[in-house]
């Protein structure tokens, strides 16, 4: 999957959680749950949201891992390949 | 004094008996027999058969002997069994004792007491146990009471037998046993409505029989925080519109408790004088709990579903109050 | 005959317009079942009805707004003959005004047309009257639309318990490193769709703990409190376009962790979807908040009226945390309690809290 493809699936997922989201305003350095209001509910509904769409596993150990929009995508990158 | 409504209704005789040589009882089983209820028990061999005198059994004849006596001098106290027995005297109560002194132009009074008995609960059936007080509360030219407390029972009687105008005393069968504390200064008049439980969201209006069932529903709606106020007519003719008033425009809801059948019943007249009087103070529907429309069942269940009961009344407040 | 009314959905409804009739006159149907959809100033709500029945009318057409206690449809009772329908006024019946609530609305300059009736048969009281003069009498035309409209809800809702409640406030810091490893160790080997979020143990502890503390489990209602058998927990759910609602878990005493993650998983996402059950919105018994995602340490909430109680969580942060004379470094939520002093008292609501402290520390029992 090309980089811009799965970036379209995360943005696409997280507008179906917070559709108020504005994708030029996300930055992918900064913390995602810092820029979008979203609650552990949220986030769950998130992650339950890839790992549909991606048939990724994502254990609750990595959620540490996942801060940024950047993360997230590294994070799905490696686990695609 | 802790005493029955019974003794207050006996003392009360026995003090007028030995007060005024006018005074005498007369009616049936009154002597001998000490009375249906026992009101006159031991007055035969105290004041002797002239001064208490039982009769035939004939309502028409003794009510009329007793109109006679008033007319001449006397002061009788007239018992008739039931309510229900005396509309056989209904011809002497209206058509002469109320009219006299409206036909002779003033010259002649009727200084007559009637008391009876009214009201069911006891198994009597439906020839023994019904409350027509309004049939004689319609009527002008005579008083109507009813004495609902220990109280009234003792105080009632001496101002009704001083009044120049015949009087007709009801006594709800049920509570010849209730007991209570007779205060020293029991005196009371005969013109005035009562507060019996001071309440704030709804009044109750009742009188005679029902008195007790209001204020155990009010105890009961207490429960719920529902401030219910219990008033007791105690006068069923002049009504005392004014302390009805007062209460309405203080709670601006109504429910009037009433054993009499509810088309034309007493309660219908006390619903009307609220809606004449009180009509921008009302917040709600008046309601009104009466006996159902049947002759009052002999059957013990029968009987307490036709009449008024405290869990009825709490269902109309709840109603008036749109809980 | 039975008159199926429209139900008070929350201390803040009193009118709600008809979306939807969900069923017909002709249609059986059964306690609980959704038949018609309303919409409140704080969501479509889908109604249930409250007794077994065959339709027999509809009395209100969809787009119509009508009072709390309006007749939406009459019903016959299972076995009850379906007689001829009552006859009913043309359209527009005369609205009920009892004379004393005309009276006080002339001397108070309340006009009678903006009242919400609470009266029997749907009648304006004298306390509808007094009540809208309290709230109402805007000099302007307020900004119309739904979340303005959800505004004035929570306003009405919230002015009346902090007029009416006596509130007070305790809190204290509850230790996680039991909850927070139980959980760690519970969704370990879980798959993501089922996993359990903190808010399950909350909510769950918070049903356990009530069962000792009745008095904080109910509705203050006409001067009295009256308890409530079981624990139907409102969640405060916060909408993403403004706003607030807090609908009903039912009986989360008695239902698993797994059971009331998916009940609360679902509850979210129709709060936000608008799409709640009447009995979620009139059912609560006790709200739960959680504002600690937001990042604040502790919540003082304000109760709902009729509730008693509002129990809030703040954030699970690590703080420096003496034990058995060491400082250690332990994760931590301040958990606090707002409840009405009418019902219950500091020395019961600091029971109560201690309570749910002890529970959080026995995750494997919750």
């Amino acid at each position: 999957m090309e980089e811009q493809e799965l970036r379209a699936v995360v943005v696409a997922t997280l507008k179906s959680i917070a559709p108020e989201v504005d994708e030029s305003d996300l930055r992918p350095d900064r913390p995602l749950r810092n820029q979008v209001d979203l609650d552990s509910m949220d986030w769950l509904n998130f992650l339950i949201g890839l790992h549909e769409k991606l048939k990724v596993e994502i254990p609750e150990a990595d959620y540490a891992r996942l801060v940024t929009l950047g993360d997230v995508l590294d994070y799905l990158k490696a686990k695609l390949k | 004094m802790k005493m029955t409504y019974r003794e207050a209704v006996r003392q009360a005789m026995h003090e007028a008996l030995a007060a005024d040589p006018r005074v005498f009882l007369m009616g049936e089983d009154v002597g001998k027999y000490g009375g249906t209820y026992a009101c006159s028990k031991g007055f035969l061999e105290a004041f002797g058969p002239e001064r208490i005198r039982d009769t035939p059994l004939s309502e028409l004849g003794f009510v009329g002997a007793g109109i006679g006596a008033a007319l001449g001098g006397m002061r009788p106290i007239v018992e008739v069994m039931t309510v229900n027995f005396s509309l056989l005297a209904l011809d002497q109560i209206v058509n002469t004792a109320a009219a006299l002194r409206h036909m002779s132009g003033g010259q002649f009074s009727v200084p007559l007491v009637v008391r009876m008995a009214t009201g069911a609960g006891r198994q009597l059936a439906a020839q023994h146990s019904h409350s027509l007080e309004n049939w004689y509360a319609h009527v002008p030219g005579i008083k109507v009471l009813a004495p609902a407390t220990i109280i009234d029972a003792r105080g009632m009687l001496g101002p009704a037998l001083a009044d120049p105008d015949p009087v007709v005393i009801f006594e709800h069968a049920l509570l010849y046993n209730l007991e209570g504390e007779l205060p020293d200064d029991w005196r009371c008049d005969i013109a005035t409505a009562a507060v019996r439980r001071a309440g704030t969201d709804v009044s109750l209006i009742t009188y005679g029989g029902s008195l007790p069932k209001a204020l155990a529903a009010a105890e009961q709606l207490a429960a719920e925080s529902i401030s219910a106020e219990v008033i007791d007519l105690r006068v069923l003719r002049p009504l005392d519109t004014a302390t009805l008033a007062a209460s309405l425009r203080k709670t601006h809801k109504a429910v009037v408790v009433d054993e009499g059948w509810k088309s034309g019943s007493l309660a219908a007249e006390v619903m009307a004088c609220i809606a004449e009087q009180c009509f921008f103070d009302l917040d709600a529907p008046v309601a009104r709990v009466c006996s159902e429309e049947v002759p009052i069942p002999y059957a013990k269940h029968m009987e307490e579903a036709a009449l008024p009961q405290p869990g009825k009344i709490v269902a109309a407040v709840r109603q008036v109050l749109g809980k | 005959m039975i008159e199926f009314k429209l139900p008070s959905l929350g201390a803040d409804m009193d009118e709600g317009k008809l979306l939807e009739w969900k069923v017909s006159p002709g249609d059986t149907v059964k306690k609980g079942q959704v038949v018609a959809i309303v919409d409140t100033s704080k969501a479509a709500v889908d109604v249930e009805i409250w007794c077994d029945g065959v339709v027999q009318e509809l009395l209100v057409q969809p787009g119509e707004t009508v009072p709390v206690g309006t007749v939406l449809a009459t019903l016959t009772a299972p076995g009850e003959a379906a007689g001829a329908a009552p006859v009913r006024p043309e359209a527009m019946p005369r609205r009920p005004i009892t004379p004393a609530a005309r009276k006080r609305a002339k001397e108070l300059g309340v006009d009678l047309d903006a009242v919400a009736a609470t009266g029997p048969g749907g009648a304006v009281t004298i306390e509808d009257v007094e009540r809208a003069s309290d709230i109402v009498s805007p000099p302007e035309a307020p900004p119309q639309g739904k979340a303005a409209e959800m505004r004035k809800a929570i306003a009405a809702a919230m002015s009346r318990s902090k007029r009416e409640i006596p509130h007070y406030y305790l809190s204290e810091p509850v230790p996680m490193r039991c909850a927070s490893a139980w959980l760690a160790k519970a969704n370990e080997g879980r798959p993501i769709t089922t996993r359990l979020l903190m808010a399950a143990l909350q909510l769950k502890a918070v049903a356990r703990a009530l069962k000792r503390f009745p008095e904080m489990n109910g509705f203050f209602r006409d001067g009295a409190f009256q308890p409530a058998a079981a624990a139907h927990i409102g969640v405060a759910i916060s909408l993403r376009q403004g706003g607030l609602i807090a609908p009903a878990i039912h009986d989360v005493g008695d239902k698993s962790l797994e059971q009331l993650m998916r009940d609360l998983t679902d509850l979210v996402k129709r709060a936000r979807a608008g799409s709640l059950r009447s009995s979620e919105m009139s059912d609560p018994t006790i709200t739960v908040t959680n504002l600690g995602e937001q990042g604040v340490a502790a919540v003082y909430g304000v109760i709902y009226p009729p509730q008693v109680a509002l129990v809030g969580f703040g954030r699970i942060s690590e703080r420096p945390w003496a034990e058995n004379g060491v400082v250690t470094v332990m994760p931590v939520v301040t958990a606090s309690l707002a409840a009405d002093h009418r019902v219950s008292d500091g020395h019961r609501g600091a029971l109560f809290l201690a309570e749910l402290r002890d529970l959080m520390q026995q995750p494997e029992s919750l």
